[in-house]
């Protein structure tokens, strides 16, 4: 199977869910880069473009949502989860209305537009707003799951969706999504990786760099950040002892933040939070980028190693 | 408008005038001074124009209202308790711990408000999804909102304005209450949102200019606006923020701060003698 992005992902399940005629999209001239443009090549009288003004997007989402309205608001994830941040909180989140924010090009490998357009930081925003729901699938049968959970679902989510094109992690036949429940899909009992987006590929990778230096680790998808699976963590914690969080984010306040505050509710263990490490991007292909902020299998396998060895 | 009709308008405003100086005085906090000056503006959508339901506020089919500028929370709050929205008693629990009436308007427990606001610019955004809802849904519903004149320092106004009249939403209306006191003082001083009412016809709005202690001129503005097919309306409604209270009057120290109990006891005289010399016209007329 060929590679595909979480955005592209996004764009077909608009349209594969969007016959229902309560779901709008709303884009903020990033419609053919958000993929929102495939939901409006086919409805096009529910997708609406607000222009280059986020924030007023996200407060006209809302007003649309009371009156009983799905709606979608597309951006990259720079510009809706900071730039529109008070309008997310005070519109949508503190009235809980049934607005989804489709937030694309998140983390680094956007690339070569660099640092401006990369955010590494969404996660942490996104999560700290209460009655929101924070989504960041991995691969193309879990983006889509996951905007049906979205719809499903009734008030506040954010997904967050790469522009990057991915490998398959999870088969459309037998794949199950189930919104806040974390999916281990590599067996270990030496320590536990826990990854979001796609530094789940890179982690199953690095899991198999391990295993060739006898090190068995667990491999666990959170496509959920928030609300986050605490038994999946409490189990892996007690079994596994050392857990190892990874994601294209900062390692403050996104996935490695969420599981710390987990287990130390339930069961507290060793963590190694692997991500970009209080830092800003840079331009440059994908694959370069996480090869210089040790973001690739490998980089994460010589870390997990060290941290293992060392303990 | 009959004569009737405007003292009765009249007399409604000042019980909602009495109301906006007994809330902020119970909650030793709130904001007089806008509430005062909006209060008209209310009274006319409430009382001579909206199209809703105390029993069921949450009906779809009504005519939806945005408080822009949520800080006139007490004004909103005054206006759906008279209106029937829920008990007038309450009113006296504003900003609580324990009460429904927030300081800022909540949509999620108080009955008869349409959107959450409070932090201003936002909710003419809100009002513009209203209204792109009623013309995706071919609704009859109108949508309403007030703004304040310092409001329109916020960008994000000027976004909502863009896509208001991109999207033709005739059926939105608008109110600013042009009463020229922000917090730190006159607007001109702070940062000069003027002309306003050009800026918003440069925007493509339908704008009307009217005197915003003025019932009758307030809902010619309304009705006029529904004529207006393909743009949003601005009424532009020049006020007097503290209005009716003498000592308030034009005081932009007023905006956000509670009178004492000698104050609070002046304010509900003055409006008891405005309120008693209504009722007497009334008396003649009828
Ligand atoms: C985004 C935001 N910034 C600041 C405030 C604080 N604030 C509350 S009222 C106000 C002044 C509003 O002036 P105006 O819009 O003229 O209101 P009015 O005179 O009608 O009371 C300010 C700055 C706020 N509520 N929201
Ligand atoms: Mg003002």
């Amino acid at each position: 199977m060929g590679k595909v992005a979480t955005r592209e992902a996004y764009g077909a399940a608009l349209a594969q869910y969007g016959a229902d005629t309560n779901i709008i999209v709303l884009d903020a001239d990033l419609s053919k880069s958000t993929k929102t443009d495939t939901f409006r090549k086919v409805f096009p009288e529910r997708h609406f473009n607000m222009g280059i003004a986020e924030a007023n997007m996200m407060s006209v989402a809302a007003g649309l949502a009371t009156t009983g309205k799905v709606v979608f608001a597309s951006t990259f994830a720079m510009f809706a989860s900071e730039r529109a941040c008070e309008q997310i909180r005070n519109s949508i989140c503190y009235p809980k209305l049934n607005v989804k924010i489709g937030a694309t090009h998140a983390g680094l490998t956007v690339g070569e537009d660099g640092a401006s357009h990369q955010c590494v930081e969404d996660l942490a925003v996104m999560r700290a707003l209460p009655n929101m729901v924070v989504l960041s699938p991995c691969d193309e049968v879990e983006t889509n799951l996951a905007i049906k959970a979205a719809i499903d679902h009734d008030g506040p989510v954010y997904i967050r969706l790469g522009r990057l094109a991915v490998e398959a992690v999870h088969d459309a036949e037998t794949f199950k999504f189930e919104l806040g429940k974390g999916v281990q899909i590599k067996e270990g009992n030496d320590l536990t990786i826990v990854a979001t987006g796609l530094m789940v590929q890179e982690s199953l990778k690095a899991a198999e760099l391990l295993a060739a230096k006898g090190i068995n680790a667990r491999v666990i998808d959170m496509h959920t950040i928030k609300p986050i699976d605490k038994d999946i963590l409490a189990k892996a914690s007690k079994e596994t002892g050392f857990i190892v969080t990874v994601e294209e984010h900062n390692v403050t306040g996104g996935l490695g933040g969420a599981v710390c505050e987990a287990i130390c509710d339930t069961a507290p263990c060793k963590v190694l939070r692997i991500g970009v490490e209080e830092k800003y991007g840079k331009s440059g292909t994908p694959a370069a980028l996480l090869e210089k902020y040790g973001l690739t299998a490998q980089a994460i396998c010589d870390k997990i190693t060290a941290a293992y060895k060392g303990e | 408008m009959d004569k009737l009709k405007a003292l009765e308008l009249q007399k409604t405003a000042t019980i909602i005038r009495k109301y906006v100086i007994e809330e902020v005085f119970s909650a030793k906090s709130g904001h007089p001074g806008g509430s005062l000056s909006c209060t008209d503006i209310f009274t006319t959508l409430y009382f001579d124009e909206m199209n809703v339901d105390v029993k069921n506020p949450k009906w779809a089919d009504r005519d939806r209202f945005v408080l822009s500028k949520g800080h006139c929370a007490p004004a909103l709050y005054a206006t759906l308790a008279v209106k029937g929205f829920f008990p007038e008693a309450d009113l006296y629990t504003f900003r609580k711990v324990d009460s429904y009436l927030e300081g800022h308007p909540n949509m999620t427990y108080v009955p008869g408000v349409d959107m959450s606001t409070g932090s201003l610019g936002q909710g003419i955004s809100t009002a513009v999804g209203m209204a792109l809802a009623g013309k995706i849904d071919n609704k009859d519903y109108r949508v309403y909102s007030i703004l304040g004149d310092g409001e329109l320092e916020e960008g994000q106004v000027w976004e909502a304005a863009m896509a208001a009249a991109h999207y033709k939403l005739d059926n939105l209306t608008a109110f600013i209450d042009y009463n020229g006191l922000q917090i730190d003082g006159n607007i001109t001083d702070v940062m000069n949102p003027e002309p306003i009412a050009d800026k918003f016809i440069a925007f493509g709005w339908n704008v009307i200019v009217v005197d915003g202690h003025n019932h009758a001129q307030i809902k010619d503005a309304i009705e006029a606006a529904k004529t207006v097919k393909g743009k949003p309306t601005m009424v532009v409604c020049r006020c007097i923020k503290g209005k009716d209270v003498s000592f308030m009057e034009n005081q932009y120290g007023w905006h956000g701060t509670a009178p004492n109990q000698e104050q609070r006891d002046q304010a509900i005289a003055e409006l008891d003698e405005k309120l008693a010399a209504i009722e007497a016209e009334i008396a003649k007329e009828a």
